[in-house]
């Protein structure tokens, strides 16, 4: 399948108005609008979205959690940024 | 005008069903001005509300105390971030809205033109200012525009710790020595009504009201908001024994709510109009770090300038 002169893009859909886009998956194409359809083709067949983004694999950049340790590495000693980690007096209503 | 007439007409239908409005759809340009006003506003208080909090960073009474509060200022940027971002998916640029607020054109919540004088007002900031933001973009999860709507889910998350921290220090400072009570009701006394005033002015009197509702920009009136956060606050001061600056503040079995005194609304209009304790200061602080940040910018387009170059000769 891997066509050599075809480009792979990631898949975005928005399921409803007002929610974000979501990744679902990839599909081939020589272009951006053929994309489009292809994965309306792949991924929507039955309604499961209002909107699609794709976009270049090549052009996304991503985060390895086993690459960096440190890159995620300063959340983990912050508890207090968690509202759980302030204790409330007994009673105290809507905080 | 008729030629828009079924765009309209479909715009507000969508508006009608509950359903939310994305960057790409049609929309009125008044929809999209009042937005752009609504939301450059907002994430303009979120960037500006970092001066009398971090003011204190370097003051705070402990090492745990400090991490806080820069915690917590820091989500005020993000927060800053979100919104600018959900607002440029309305076709205006960072640097214009940038420039709009450092002219003066653009305004930001007037709460934050006030001084924090003690360690007890960044209590006070937490626990009401940031408690009365809260109740305000609560209501605005549900705002009729996609990105608005989304980026108030991701800040809601993110304000209760803002303001139990807050609260907590206050439950500190009440517990205290006579002194740090009487900090901590100073505090209260000078961060009342200004919290109150967040609000905006009442329904009645407020000019972009009508039309946001229809809209459904905001899903909740000025006064309504206001109310809910006066019943809520009353019992978390009862809490501290410590009280609100308000003599006419009483329960009302008719209404189900809490009565309250008439804001100083002479004193909000003088605020916005520039006339405020610190609004010249803000400004100022505003422009110059974005001055002193040049060179950040100017390192960042010479590194990009630079790959060009190498990707050309490769
Ligand atoms: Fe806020
Ligand atoms: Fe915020
Ligand atoms: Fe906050």
């Amino acid at each position: 399948m891997s066509d050599p002169s075809l480009i792979l893009f990631e898949v975005f859909v928005r399921s409803n108005r007002g929610l974000d886009h979501q990744h679902v998956g990839s599909v081939y194409a020589s272009d951006h609008e053929q994309a489009l359809v292809n994965a309306r083709d792949v991924y929507i067949r039955r309604g499961e979205g209002v909107s699609i983004w794709v976009v270049k694999t090549d052009d996304i950049v991503a985060s390895q959690e086993s690459d960096v340790d440190t890159f995620y590495d300063p959340m983990d000693d912050k508890a207090y940024r968690h509202a759980m980690s302030y204790p409330m007096p007994e009673g105290v209503k809507n905080i | 005008m008729s030629d828009l007439a079924p765009e309209l007409d479909n715009f507000q239908q969508k508006i009608d069903d509950e359903q939310r409005i994305e960057p790409k759809d049609w929309m009125p340009e008044k929809y999209r001005l009042n937005l752009i006003r609504q939301m450059s506003q907002h994430a303009h208080s979120e960037v500006i509300g970092m001066q009398p909090e971090g003011n204190w960073i370097s003051s705070a009474p402990s090492l745990y105390r400090k991490i806080v509060l820069l915690s917590k200022v820091q989500d005020e940027a993000g927060h800053g971030l979100y919104l600018y971002s959900a607002t440029e998916t309305l076709g205006i640029s960072r640097a214009e809205m940038n420039s709009r607020l450092q002219s003066g054109e653009s305004k930001y919540a007037s709460i934050f033109n006030y001084p924090s004088l003690t360690w007890a007002d960044v209590g006070a900031i937490g626990w009401l200012v940031d408690g009365a933001a809260i109740v305000n973009q609560v209501s605005l999860q549900r705002t009729s525009y996609g990105p608005y709507a989304r980026a108030m889910i991701r800040i809601c998350k993110e304000e209760s710790f803002h303001q139990r921290q807050g609260y907590d220090i206050m439950v500190k400072l009440a517990e205290g020595s006579k002194e740090q009570r009487e900090m901590a009701q100073d505090a209260i006394n000078r961060w009342w009504w200004p919290s109150l005033m967040m609000f905006g002015p009442h329904d009645s009197d407020s000019v972009n009201s009508q039309q946001s509702m229809k809209w459904k920009i905001k899903r909740q009136s000025n006064d309504d908001l206001r109310q809910k956060f006066v019943d809520q606050t009353v019992q978390q001061t009862e809490i501290l024994k410590l009280e609100l600056p308000d003599p006419d503040l009483k329960w009302n079995e008719e209404r189900q709510h809490y009565d309250f005194g008439e804001i100083d609304w002479d004193e909000f209009y003088q605020v916005i109009k520039g006339n405020g304790h610190c609004n010249r200061d803000r400004i100022k602080h505003h422009v110059s770090a974005h001055e002193e940040g040049a060179w950040v910018r100017d390192a960042m387009t010479a590194y990009a300038e630079k790959k060009a170059q190498r990707k050309e000769v490769a």
